[in-house]
């Protein structure tokens, strides 16, 4: 009885609501901490002999190895013969090649090399044989059709990457990232050339048009607040049965047990 | 304090109250085997707030202080309904409309709810009091003269006596739910077999596999290997049931190296050069089977992670699903489009009863 009541003792009749108030400043506040941004450019698509040399170079020190001297590939890594100036922009330009180790798929991970490298190689790998461009740029100002894009980005691309370009899992550690921060440039050229296990999608599939649309879509997901509140890094029914489970649930469990115990 | 007089006086009526609880035999306590004794209530314990003025001050300023914060919380609900209007579509105006509001109507809410318990808890008289059970049992009178008020009332209305009247009453009331029956069964499929429906798409020999959701036909010359089309039958958009025919007849293609692919016999002219169709719904729920791993060929559902080989014709390799995925056999036609085959060769989708 004695220890009961000194147990009571230690609870405010407002323990409850700060301590509600103490869960979301943190769910909130950490998600705020975990939205940050990659910057990385290339525009360039002019390649001299003098950058496709300097690109030779680059190759033959850092990619080589894996990928062969001549783009033919090796057991370490598929062949470029005709990737294109694309695929070398996008996965240099994200810090997914050159890769740090072999693993499910290339991680992104700070860029390496800076704009003019990034855009030697390309223009080498290109040089080599031909494959997709860098994007012509009056593709990535995402002033498009937003909702022709999204139609488009349901069908085809929310599957992997979620309905609100959140990214999700694949299969045995392998995943779709989320396309938030990403430079227009680099989402077009991943719908291009189809990197690692992502699906090409090709100009007879989704025109530069709809491509142009559906990096509308996404920039105006980026811009825009959802108008729903608080989106839980918009992961779907995972992210907020557990929030409802712990915090909801929890509330309401605090709640009843302020209800029930004696005023101390 | 008079208040706490009455504390003493009442505890003691109830310790007495307990005890005599223990020695009666009312129908709720027989069980209590005879040498356990009911220790009754525990002695009164005096809260903080009848023993400390102080804290009896704070407890009754909290209380008023959170009913006037729920009368904040409502002014402010309808200050943030009219300082954010949503006429202009802006989302953002939108989501600080609901969340302003709803913070008013919970601080509103909440601050009732909350100082409603506090006062109860921490300021009202508090004293344990019991109320014995009266036994639920009516007297013999009073059953008796129910029986009796039964009876003259069947007497008087003649219910037992007209018997007519009563099953005419009685059929009128069996009668009267059947138009729901009728309405409902209006709802569902006429005239069609669900089997059938079941059975087959919209997928026949030569309609040409179309993009989704344009409709614009596709050749095979378009699709580069690893590529992934969507693909819905041509003339659906223009169909009224267009959703029901797509929910079944969603495709997807897809091109591999035709080196790749494990062809079964009788499955030889079911592809074309390494592009092969597969019905877009998955055999376990009938969830969209996308996600396409163009390196590792495997076809994963979202829903519950059935994932199926591409290059073996979509066999299950892992998660609930049972059957592969059915293949809708392609060709070209002299133009260079695609063109289906014929409809898919066994039901798409999940199991149903009368599946074959």
């Amino acid at each position: 009885m004695a220890r009961k009541s000194r147990k009571a003792n230690r609870r405010h009749p407002l323990a409850t609501v700060v301590l509600i108030a103490i869960g979301l400043v943190v769910t909130g506040g950490g998600y705020a901490a975990f939205s940050s941004t990659t910057t990385a450019s290339a525009d360039t698509s002019a390649s001299s002999q003098e950058t496709i040399d300097e690109g030779e170079k680059l190759f033959a020190a850092n990619c080589a190895t894996c990928h062969g001297m001549n783009l033919q590939g090796t057991d370490d890594g598929p062949s470029l013969i005709g990737v294109g100036a694309a695929a070398v922009n996008f996965q240099v330009g994200t810090g997914r090649m050159p890769m740090a180790m072999q693993g499910p798929q290339a991680m992104q991970k700070p860029v390496q090399f800076n704009d003019e490298q990034t855009a030697a190689m390309a223009a080498y790998v290109a040089s080599i044989s031909p494959g997709p461009a860098i994007p012509d740029a009056k593709y990535l100002q995402a002033d498009g059709d937003a909702a022709n894009g999204g139609e488009l980005f349901r069908i085809n691309c929310a599957m992997c990457h979620n309905v609100a370009g959140a990214g999700g899992a694949l299969t045995e550690g392998k995943f779709a990232p989320e396309l938030t921060g990403v430079l227009s440039t680099h989402i077009y050229e991943a719908m291009l050339t189809g990197p690692q296990n992502m699906p090409v999608f090709n100009d007879d599939n989704l025109t530069p048009e709809d491509k142009r649309d559906i990096i509308t879509y996404l920039k105006y997901l980026e811009n825009n607040p959802s108008p729903g509140g608080f989106e839980l890094g918009n992961l779907g029914p995972v992210a907020e049965g557990l929030f409802v489970w712990i915090f909801g649930l929890g509330a309401i469990i605090a709640l009843m047990v302020w209800l029930t115990a004696k005023s101390n | 304090m008079a208040h706490d007089e009455v504390s003493g006086h009442d505890t003691a009526a109830s310790d007495s109250s307990a005890v005599e609880t223990t020695r009666g035999t009312t129908a709720g306590t027989t069980v209590i085997a005879s040498d356990v004794v009911n220790p009754g209530e525990p002695p009164h314990r005096k809260r903080v707030t009848d023993v400390d003025p102080k804290a009896n001050k704070t407890a009754q300023r909290s209380v008023y202080t959170l009913f006037y914060l729920s009368i904040a919380g409502s002014v402010f609900a309808v200050a943030a309904y009219m300082a954010f209007p949503i006429e202009d579509g802006d989302p953002t105006a939108l989501r600080l409309n609901t969340l302003f509001i709803g913070i008013g109507i919970a601080l509103a809410l909440f601050g009732i709810g909350l100082a409603a318990v506090h006062w109860g808890k921490a300021l009202m008289y508090d004293k344990e009091g019991i109320d014995e059970r009266h036994p639920v049992r009516g007297t013999d009178a009073t059953r008796e003269r129910a029986v009796e008020i039964f009876e003259q009332a069947d007497k008087e209305s003649g219910f037992g006596r007209r018997t007519l009247i009563r099953n005419s009453l009685i059929g009128a009331l069996v009668a009267f739910p059947l138009p729901g029956l009728v309405l409902f069964r209006g709802l569902g499929p006429q005239n069609e077999d669900p089997v059938e429906l079941l059975s087959h798409t919209m997928w026949q020999k030569g309609s040409r596999l179309t993009l989704d959701p344009t409709g614009i036909p596709v050749k095979a010359a378009d699709i580069t290997i690893g590529s992934v089309f969507h693909i819905i039958p041509e003339g659906l958009n223009e169909r009224e049931d267009r959703l029901e025919q797509k929910a079944k007849a969603a495709v997807l293609l897809m091109r591999l190296n035709p080196d790749d692919l494990n062809i079964s016999p009788g499955r030889e002219g079911w592809s074309y050069d390494g592009i092969v169709a597969y019905s877009k719904i998955c055999t376990h729920v009938g969830c969209p089977v996308a996600l396409y791993e163009q390196q590792t060929h495997h076809l994963l559902c979202p829903c519950h992670q059935s994932t199926f080989d591409v290059v073996n014709e979509c066999e299950v390799i892992f998660g609930p699903a049972k059957r592969p995925l059915p293949q809708l056999p392609i060709e070209v036609d002299s133009e260079g489009y695609l063109v289906a085959k014929s409809d898919f060769n066994e039901p798409v989708g999940p199991s149903f009863w009368e599946r074959p």
